[in-house]
């Protein structure tokens, strides 16, 4: 376990940050509060999950990130700085020559629909040298060697660079991608729902590639997907996102076995289980429209646990226990709703 | 008992390719079920991208053609059933719910409007009272109200939400099947389960029978009687779902059942990826194996020439 108190590891920090949509039409100004008041750090070297429901502002929250945002998204306050080995930027400040020199050699992103980010009329080939060969700043025999050595050494076979996207299968476009993102071996990775379009068997595999890869570079991934199952078997910590804000950060383990915010507590319970028939809660309600989020607590309406003060007062994002934090008035009350079975296995 | 549904050893093929390379690919071999129509039950089939389980949907619903075998619906087979009239009363039985609701819905188009629709062709219904009350009903069932919904584009709506539209829809003409292709898995995880129990409650309050395609193993246990797992078009093991699921004795079955994301296991990091030879060697076999009853009901594809199976084989 990785202290909190070692800030030098931290790879990211970011301190109260607010990325708003802003669209001023006709003279009425609108803004969609996609990320709201945020602070947390990505450490060196471990995955960080981020979960949240469609429209809950997660990918606003990593395209923040990945400094990847326009017009009508700003940021409008808060800070966000990365350090590499022994450079520190941060992003917003920065020139943009300076924020290219990190894309992709520091930092760079598994997307989702690897069917739409592979040009479908080129081949692989080309995607890694448009992709890989400047930040490298190898020459193109040493590129391609150090190309195929990235492929062996996550079983990829070679040929896949003289095929086109459609010649291969979901799985293995979803590897490429991910061979694409960590052929630079970049010390941070974003990973945007990579596994959501796949089956499970397929699921299961390409997981275990981003795990591996992530433990043999040694670089820290910020993961993001809806599926807590998911969460549950590759993150070290997880972040839960509610309407454009941070409501409760832990260990995976911790907030399985003891969640502290009620809307946690409910995600762990209600996902199925093999073994397990009792009757699975579902969520009244629906997310909430982030252009006039709800007073108080954003969660408040859905919530059973609701009192009169969450509906006027925003709960702090308050440290309640080992590396375990949450915004909730009445998180010491929490329970989980359910409880987990014999795990399996011990981590290999 | 009669049959509600029959499908007697159906089998599809398409052939690609050109005339000097003709490829016929086999999306469905030879599969058989039934579905009595004194029990309403939640009927589960299971299987990987191109198993074939959303070609067997489209031949139920009869928008394929069976290359072999028939598909009886109400004893009556799919090319018995000629001309609109005949359709439309096969349509007011069986009723599809499609995998992503925000690309069934027109996202121009009212939500409401395909109720009303689907109120005036299939349910006959004329006049406005009549329509809205329909509209009405439905929606109810699925924990929704008209006044919620009348007017409302799809963006307005979550996905849990519009998918229960798009359920609410099928239901109109008070159908006695439902075929759900993969229904939650564009919905949002915490908004999967209140779709995963409508299902379960229209069986229980409303009697509808529900054919539920899916990959995902755990819905899958938590909500359905029986199901078929398919295996590249064969069905490799076939019989009641907390049975099969819990110990399931096909390979290929068990590749699926490993492939689970256990939740047990959180933080413990276990994601040693399913061994797959197992179920392709097995694969090896299906082809030319049959499906074998066992003492608990269930079925499973065995190859011809093996060995007799022991109680834990």
């Amino acid at each position: 376990m990785i202290m909190t108190t070692m800030q030098t590891d931290d790879v990211l920090t970011v301190k109260g940050l607010k990325a708003y949509y802003k669209m001023g039409y006709f003279g009425i100004e609108r803004e969609v509060r996609a990320v709201d008041d945020v602070t947390m750090s990505i450490r060196r070297n471990e995955i960080y999950g981020i979960a949240g429901e469609s429209s809950s502002g997660k990918t606003s929250l990593i395209k923040t990130f990945a400094a990847a945002i326009r017009p009508p998204l700003q940021i409008v306050g808060g800070s966000m700085t990365y350090r590499f080995g022994d450079k520190i930027i941060d992003p917003y400040a920065a020139t943009k020559a300076q924020v290219d020199a990190i894309r992709w050699k520091n930092m760079s992103y598994i997307m989702q629909g690897s069917m739409s980010v592979l040009n479908p009329v080129r081949k692989i080939r080309r995607a890694f040298r448009d992709f890989a060969l400047r930040p490298m700043g190898l020459n193109e025999r040493q590129f391609w060697l150090a190309v195929s050595q990235h492929l062996e050494r996550l079983n990829l076979p070679e040929r896949v660079l003289n095929s086109y996207p459609h010649e291969l299968s979901g799985g293995m476009r979803q590897r490429v991608t991910i061979a694409l993102a960590t052929v630079c071996r970049p010390q941070f990775i974003i990973a945007d729902e990579p596994t959501t379009a796949l089956d499970v068997v397929v699921q299961k595999d390409v997981l275990a590639m981003i795990r591996d890869v992530q433990r043999e570079i040694g670089s820290s991934v910020v993961f993001v997907t809806h599926d807590m199952s998911v969460h549950a078997n590759i993150a070290d910590r997880i972040g839960i996102v509610y309407a454009g804000r941070l409501v409760e950060e832990g260990p995976t383990r911790t907030l399985f076995t003891a969640p502290r915010h009620p809307y946690t507590a409910h995600l762990v319970a209600s996902l199925p289980r093999i073994g397990d028939l009792s009757k699975k809660p579902s969520l009244d309600g629906r997310p909430p429209n982030l252009a006039d989020p709800p007073k108080g607590c954003r969660f408040h309406p859905r919530c059973p646990m609701a009192v009169a003060k969450c509906a006027t007062e925003v709960p702090p994002m308050e440290t309640i226990g080992p590396d375990h934090r949450s915004a909730c008035w009445r998180a010491d009350e929490v329970r989980p709703l359910t409880t987990l079975g014999k795990p399996q296995e011990a981590r290999v | 008992m009669t049959a509600l549904l029959d499908v007697k050893s159906v089998s599809k093929e398409f052939s690609s390719g050109g005339i000097l390379s003709r490829e016929k690919v086999k999306a469905v071999v030879d599969v058989s079920f039934t579905l009595r129509d004194d029990t309403p039950e939640i009927f589960t089939i299971i299987g990987e991208s191109g198993s074939g389980k959303t070609t067997l949907a489209r031949m139920i619903l009869g928008l394929e053609v069976p290359t072999n075998g028939d598909i009886l619906f109400d004893n009556q087979g799919a090319r018995e059933r000629r001309g609109r009239a005949a359709r439309l009363a096969f349509m007011k039985r069986v009723q599809p719910v499609f995998q992503n609701p925000f690309e069934a819905f027109n996202p121009l188009k009212q939500v409401d409007r395909y109720l009303v629709s689907t109120a005036r062709a299939l349910l006959g219904a004329t006049t406005e009272d009549e329509i809205d009350k329909a509209m009405d009903d439905a929606l109810q069932k699925v924990g929704l109200s008209l006044a919620e919904i009348k007017g409302r584009y799809a963006h307005e709506l979550s996905g849990g939400q519009l998918q229960r539209v798009a359920i609410a829809r099928a239901l109109i003409p008070n159908p006695a099947l439902l075929i759900a292709d993969e229904p939650v898995s564009m919905v949002d995880a915490s908004l999967r389960m209140s779709i995963v129990n409508l299902l379960r409650d229209l069986r229980d309050t409303y009697g509808v029978s529900v054919i539920y395609i899916t990959h995902d193993l755990a819905t899958a246990y938590y909500i359905s009687d029986r199901l078929i797992i398919m295996q590249r078009g064969h069905v490799v093991e076939m019989g009641p779902a907390r049975a099969v699921l819990e110990a399931p004795e096909h390979p290929y079955s068990q590749l699926l059942r490993a492939s689970i994301l256990s939740v047990d296991d959180a933080g413990m990091g276990n994601l040693k990826p399913a061994d797959r030879t197992l179920a392709e060697a097995a694969w090896n076999d299906t082809g030319t194996g049959q499906l074998v009853e066992r003492p608990d009901g269930r079925m499973v594809r065995r190859a011809i020439v093996s060995s007799p199976f022991t109680a834990d084989a």
